[in-house]
């Protein structure tokens, strides 16, 4: 217990640090977070302007679903987004910051280290989530009489897990890559963006990108986030979409911190573990 | 490897005592610029407890790769290094827990305060934000320091004041081998006594253990009980700096290292700065 309660402190320390850095960069936490608002307000203009946009009559109950199926997918977007980023940007931001040495030179287990920073983002993750979810209602009338909170809060959980395990993977790709290693993240991003469903169904996808989506853990989690809080559905009735995400998740932690500590003993070898790229 | 003497013998002269030894160290580094480069070429070192060691050698000459090998930053590729008898490789984890290092660049989250920096690297090594905060001022205060100016982020301090909380971090930690990377390169004449003072004192008055590169002959001579004088990743010579002198019937350093490089050290240093251009 003692040896635990020791790695929390430790995991800790990254903690209070991504803390303390939010309130020295506070005014670009607030760019972001008026990006975020501003982005999850435009989409859900365009559902309310969806029936003057396609020239029909739309039933108001259908638009307001349609708002709300658009939001969820942009919420839970931007949450899952800032864990994937945050975590893939370990490397490079303490590359930025020239710390990169001593953190590594540091008696803090890998394992620690990591899970200090999925801390830190999880609560950035929330706290952003939350405050541009209640900036948007200000704004849209959203419509939450049916959903399952419990659900909802499930999913996301799950999904975090699993973006978790994706973002520490990808964590490792500028210690392979100096140069490019972290553009090469974003681009894995950009193609889970577009696969997973964030704004429409996979249906409408090419055959190709149906099957990249399979693998997506958004895919799962965004369209059982849609069916808890547009349909109230509980977690058996949610558990097709549980399994997958959960199995990703329980798959890549593992798998990238394994990744992540490879190619960290690869970077010491080959002298790329160093404050510039 | 030379005999020792010392100004230390009771230290020095005592077996099993070993802080740092490097047996037949070597290593290379690829680039598609470069091609192979062999930084390091077969060094052998000691360094007793209780000693500053001084590695002497032009910019290039090999000095901070080895001292990113003796912090677990980089892994030797042939040879072996121990810390007091721990294997960097096989026992990592217990190594960094007794080394600390102060690289040239002082390594810093910029926008964080002075006082946030120190409090976060203490808690990597364990030790609590208040004992952090009292140990940092008395260390800061015997470096000149002002205090009032230790919640301004980091950014905002001098280079040397920078330098000097980057040596007062490394101390917080109590490291029983202290690596420090030219510590004081790029700082005023003032400041520069101030460090070599502290670093002397701290010496004689902790049990701590100092390897210190440098390629400043006067700082080398004034705080290094031995000097190793490192040319092209070897180490060409060894000893203190009376024995250099009597070896190689010189009256000053420079001239010992003129003799056993056949290059001034700032020649030496023009070289390696036209090899980088």
């Amino acid at each position: 217990m003692t040896q635990m309660g020791g790695q929390l402190g430790l995991a800790y320390a990254f903690v209070e640090r991504e803390i303390a850095l939010s309130k020295r960069y506070w005014a670009w936490e607030l760019v972001w977070l008026v990006y975020g608002i501003v982005t999850s307000l435009s989409v859900a203009y365009i559902g309310l302007a969806a029936p003057a946009i396609s020239g029909g009559v739309v039933d108001p109950a259908a638009v307001s679903h349609f708002v709300l199926y658009l939001l969820v997918g942009t919420i839970a977007w931007r949450f899952l987004g800032i864990i994937f980023e945050n975590i893939g940007e370990v490397i490079a931001w303490e590359r930025w910051e020239g710390t990169i040495e001593y953190t590594f030179m540091s008696p803090v287990p890998r394992f620690t280290h990591l899970i200090g920073m999925c801390g830190a983002t999880l609560v950035r993750a929330t706290a952003f989530s939350v405050a541009i979810l209640g900036a948007v209602t200000l704004f849209v009338p959203v419509d939450l009489s049916h959903a399952n909170a419990l659900s909802a809060v499930v999913l996301l959980l799950v999904g975090a897990m699993a973006f978790v395990g994706l973002g520490i993977a990808s964590a490792s790709f500028p210690l392979l890559w100096t140069e490019k290693g972290l553009q090469m993240a974003y681009i894995v991003q950009a193609v889970v963006l577009l696969v997973s469903g964030v704004y429409y169904p996979v249906d409408v996808l090419p055959g190709w990108m149906q099957a990249l989506s399979t693998i997506s853990p958004a895919t799962y989690v965004i369209r059982g986030m849609r069916a808890a809080l547009l349909d109230g559905a509980d977690l058996a009735t949610l558990w097709p979409e549980v399994w997958p995400a959960l199995l990703v998740g329980v798959l890549s932690v593992p798998l990238g911190l394994r990744l992540f500590v490879e190619v960290e003993r690869y970077a010491k070898r080959t002298g790329r573990l160093k404050r510039s790229g | 490897m030379a005999t020792l003497t010392a100004t230390r013998p009771e230290v020095i002269r005592t077996p099993g005592r070993d802080a740092l030894v490097a047996r037949a160290v070597t290593k290379t580094f690829k680039s598609s610029r470069e091609g192979v480069r062999r930084a390091v070429n077969d060094v052998s070192l000691r360094v007793m407890r209780g000693e500053i060691y001084g590695l002497l050698g032009a910019n290039g000459s090999g000095k901070s790769t080895l001292i990113r090998m003796f912090s677990t930053l980089l892994t030797p590729d042939e040879g072996e290094v121990r810390v007091f008898g721990l294997d960097i490789r096989a026992d990592e984890d217990a190594v960094k827990r007794l080394i600390n290092r102060v690289s040239v660049e002082a390594s810093f989250f910029k926008k964080l305060s002075a006082m946030e920096n120190l409090v976060y690297a203490g808690r990597l090594y364990g030790v609590a934000p208040d004992e952090s905060r009292a140990k940092a001022l008395v260390i800061l205060r015997r470096l000149g320091v002002d205090i009032d100016r230790l919640n301004e982020p980091l950014e905002k301090l001098s280079r040397g004041m920078q330098q000097k909380v980057a040596i007062a971090r490394a101390f917080l930690t109590a490291p029983t081998l202290l690596l420090l990377d030219e510590p004081t390169t790029g700082l005023d004449i003032r400041s520069k006594r101030e460090v070599q003072t502290f670093v002397r004192d701290l010496r004689d008055e902790h049990d701590a253990t100092i390897v210190l590169t440098t390629h400043d002959l006067d700082e080398a001579e004034r705080l290094s009980d031995r000097i190793g004088i490192l040319h092209d990743g070897r180490l060409v010579a060894e000893g203190t700096a009376d024995e250099l002198r009597a070896r190689h019937g010189a009256t000053a350093l420079e001239d010992v290292f003129m003799s056993v490089t056949g290059r001034r050290l700032d020649e030496a240093d023009a070289v390696a700065e036209d090899k980088t251009k």
